[in-house]
């Protein structure tokens, strides 16, 4: 079950409680998704929360891609994890109510020397085995997506670079962990880790304590803090912050599919992406920065975003923008994931995961599961396991306000209905952010203009939050 | 005569949103003896934004008399009721077409015109690309009217309203409603965009500053606003910011059933009658010229009445309608709309000029009494029985100037 924050309870190893075999430090979409995968197994799994809910970091603000992994490191660890967990992802998410739309994507060269660069793009989509990708001429890229602005050199289709809703995904994973009988706790921000000989103990930041056999490290931001606490060392987090703008759901018909830029040594291009909550999607910057939680957004991001978006697609700028926000992403010294098992500390790292991470997050778990075998942990799949499917959010499915509930937020369509079950169900919003990504209520072009009234009056929350 | 009185019995209108200009519409169409006239609307209750906005001011121009919003909403709900209209609350359309609405459980409504009044609503925060943190306690004026006027909440304690013009103003009375003391006002125009007893009634006894010529650069705080910050440094601190004005017209609908658009305005371009360029499409109210008083956009409604009917009993719609072009080279004038009381237009900075109002052949049909241009206020030009576009409502069809597709003219004349 879950337990809500209740403050600074006593001392650690009297409210330590159970023993559990896994405890999982992180809901973000890989924590949620190794939660997910170990709760099919006949073990007592915990998963461990700073912040009040799931997914509401790095994996709430990325770009939504479901990624082939064509422009990968070729031979890497990522590479390997992105492949797999397509396909994984895939099968999975139209059983538990993630939405897909198969969009694909172009890559749009915009000068000579983008567009020379496309020929080994291809050869390295092969390298890492995805054999789809194929560069095409600006005459094609045009009639692909006739919206783009003017001085297209190029392209490259990548078929299967899908679209992919990011918010639904930890919170399905989540809620099918705990179906399959796992423990969730937010607001459990971990302090310090003490790993005893059978037993490791994780203390939070006001004294609770939870003690487990097994502990796997998905804590993103934070996964290099909780690995030196664990003992280890071996990678730093420096976030990369990715600004991104929203366009209302009115300039979804500029484009068909993911409009991507060509990777060069010197400039780091933004793409354009459909969301499949109906709207358009620009960005990201990318900016190494110090701060963990400097989430805001800048007028310098704001405005070098404009100026790429109006190159791109230049009707887009006309549109009203719905949302400006930024995400971190847990960036590292290293270029790959930084994965590794620790048998001797009973201990698991899934860390450095960026942007791939949505992607990544169901292979990520296999690779996490067969590290915690290797490390001694005894895994037995349960006879029957529970399946959990969630209300999609997706534009293109079938939403309740079709069969006639009261809608509140007229912007998205969402249901009064839909926002009650939202803060209700086993893993609840408690937030207006997470009645976003739980609902899309509050997303949409008036920002609350017409119904944050109404909301607070179903919700009981402070208007003013 | 009695043909025409037929075919209105046997006619159905479907209005699209509840408010001042929806509803006066609808009761008009039924006196005028249409058979069926369905006002659709997504909110609960009839009468749209007067209903949570709770002072007076309103009615003077359609109804003659000075009422608090609530009041007006409620008046204008019953004379549609009385008049035998057919309101449904609680039901969102979301597709038209000329001849057809769909509601959201796929309901499909046919009708011999449909009516868009579907409004404004402003600009948020996100839309005006302020950066900072996504705290909490950013609003905009509708929502801190309908949590203090509706839900009877409180809101924050020290708020700083972005904007400085007639809603801007008007938000200070709600903010204290719910409790919260306006600190400042920020408009990154060099004055105020009111008139002067109203900023005195408000701004002016509160002794709240307002800020001219400063834009917010940045929204401070988490998880709740700690403070904005100036381009010009200063930091306000404050737990509230309400995001006034900038009114976007709700044209979903009207620009996905294809009609034309005016760039700025991002209202659909109509003849003075409110015809769009679907036929059988009209559009009203603030939806045409974002954003006039409800009196006017009432008054809208019964003057679109004229036109519908006489579509009605005609059945000829008026060559495609575009956008009332800009004679100002410099850029002052930032668009232009037909309203029931003339064409209204915006400016885009302060300025003097006498605006003008010319045929499409270049024959003055009026003139500006007002010298002042001032952002965000309206200035009216021409009236409405000069049919400025050559629609004339008791033909049914475009007049003897035969306006094709010509636009009428706006132009902004300096001196003289």
């Amino acid at each position: 079950m879950v337990t809500p924050a209740t403050g600074a309870t006593g001392a650690s190893t009297s409210t330590a409680g159970p023993t559990y075999d896994v405890a999982v430090v992180g809901g973000g979409v890989v924590g949620c998704a190794v939660a997910r995968a170990l709760s099919h197994h006949r073990l007592s799994v915990l998963l461990l929360e700073a912040r009040q809910d799931l997914g509401a970091g790095t994996s709430k603000a990325n770009t939504a891609i479901l990624h082939t992994g064509f422009d990968a490191t070729p031979g890497s660890v990522e590479s390997r994890l992105v492949a797999r967990g397509w396909h994984l992802l895939r099968a999975y998410a139209p059983t538990a109510g993630i939405s897909i739309e198969d969009t694909g994507a172009v890559l749009v060269a915009w000068d000579d020397e983008q567009a020379a660069a496309l020929p080994a793009l291809q050869r390295k989509a092969e390298a890492n085995g995805y054999a789809h990708a194929r560069v095409i001429d600006a005459a094609e890229v045009r009639e692909l997506e006739p919206h783009l602005g003017p001085g297209v050199t190029g392209g490259m289709v990548v078929p299967d670079e899908h679209i992919i809703d990011p918010w639904t995904t930890p919170l399905a994973f989540a809620h099918d962990a705990l179906a399959n009988g796992a423990t969730i706790e937010t607001s459990f921000d971990v302090a310090t880790v003490d790993v005893g000989r059978e037993i490791t103990e994780l203390v939070a930041t006001d004294g609770r304590a939870r003690r487990a056999r097994f502990v796997v490290n998905a804590a993103g931001l934070q996964g290099d803090r909780l690995h030196r606490a664990v003992g280890l060392d071996g990678f730093t987090i420096r976030p990369r912050r990715g600004e991104l703008i929203v366009f209302d759901e009115l300039a979804r018909p500029l484009l068909r599919r993911t409009i991507l830029p060509v990777p060069t040594s010197h400039t780091k291009g933004v793409l354009v992406a459909p969301t499949v909550f109906g709207n358009v999607m620009l960005g990201p910057t990318a900016d190494d920065i110090d701060d963990r939680e400097a989430t805001g957004s800048t007028a310098a991001g704001l405005a070098a975003l404009r100026e790429k978006g109006r190159r791109i697609l230049p009707a887009l700028l006309d549109e009203e923008v719905t949302a400006v926000y930024a995400g971190l992403r847990a960036a590292t010294e290293h270029s790959d994931y930084q994965l590794g098992t620790h048998p001797d500390l009973r201990y698991v790292v899934l860390g450095g995961i960026r942007s791939t991470g949505l992607t990544a997050s169901m292979s990520l778990a296999e690779e996490a599961l067969s590290m915690l075998a290797e490390a001694g942990l005894e895994l037995e799949q349960r006879a029957e396991v529970v399946t959990v499917r969630r209300t999609p959010l997706g534009e293109r499915d079938v939403r309740p306000y079709r069969s006639g509930g009261r809608i509140v937020c007229h912007c998205e369509h969402v249901t009064e209905e839909e926002i009650l079950t939202a803060c209700s169900e086993p893993l609840p919003a408690t937030d207006v952010d997470g009645l976003r990504r739980r609902t899309r209520a509050l997303t949409g072009r008036c920002q609350g203009f017409s119904c944050w009234a109404e909301i607070t009056a179903l919700t009981g929350w402070d208007p003013a939050r | 005569m009695s043909g025409d009185r037929a075919r209105l019995a046997e006619a159905r209108v479907v209005v699209v949103g509840a408010g001042p200009s929806g509803l006066t519409a609808a009761t008009a169409l039924r006196r005028a003896g249409v058979g069926t006239v369905t006002v659709v609307e997504r909110e609960q209750h009839a009468g749209g934004v007067p209903r949570h906005t709770d002072h007076l001011g309103f009615g003077m121009r359609d109804l003659h008399r000075v009422l608090r919003g609530p009041a007006y909403a409620a008046r204008l709900a019953e004379a549609a009721d009385a008049s035998g209209v057919d309101v449904r609350c609680a039901s969102t359309v979301v597709e038209v077409g000329g001849d057809h609405v769909t509601l959201a459980d796929g309901t499909r409504i046919d009708a011999d015109a449909v009516v868009l009044a579907t409004g404004v609503r402003e600009r948020p925060r996100s839309a005006r690309l302020v950066p900072g943190d996504r705290p909490g306690g950013v609003l905009t004026t509708g929502a801190v009217q309908q949590l203090t006027a509706l839900h009877h909440r409180d809101v924050g304690t020290r708020a700083v309203i972005v904007g400085a013009e007639h809603v801007s103003f008007s938000a200070i009375w709600s903010l204290r409603h719910g409790g919260c003391r306006t600190v400042a006002m920020v408009t990154p125009l060099l004055r105020h965009q009111t008139y002067a007893p109203l900023r005195w009634l408000t701004a002016g006894l509160r002794r709240v500053p307002v800020h001219t010529g400063r834009t917010v650069v940045e929204i401070v705080g988490r998880p709740r606003v700690r403070a904005v910050r100036l381009d010009d440094g200063t930091e306000l601190a404050c737990d509230t910011v309400v995001f006034t004005g900038e009114w976007v017209p709700v044209n979903e609908l009207v620009r996905r059933a294809g009609a034309t658009m005016v760039p700025v305005s991002r209202a659909p371009a109509t003849t003075s009658g409110f015809h769009t360029s679907v036929t059988g499409l009209f559009a009203i109210g603030n939806l045409v010229h974002p954003a006039e008083t409800a009196d006017v956009c009432a008054l809208d409604g019964r003057h679109a009445a004229e036109s519908i009917t006489a579509w009605l009993t005609g059945r000829r719609w008026p060559d495609a309608p575009a956008p009332i072009a800009i004679d100002d080279p410099d850029g002052a004038i930032a668009w232009a709309a037909h309203t029931s009381r003339g064409v209204t237009v915006r400016s885009a900075s302060f300025g003097a000029g006498m605006l003008e109002l010319l045929a499409p052949d270049g024959t003055v049909l009026g003139r500006s009494r007002r010298r002042r241009l001032v952002p965000n206020r309206a200035v009216v030009v021409g009236s409405a029985s000069a049919a400025a576009d050559g629609w004339a409502p008791a033909t049914g069809a475009t007049g003897a100037t035969g306006a094709t597709g010509a636009a009428t003219v706006v132009a902004l004349r300096r001196r003289g």
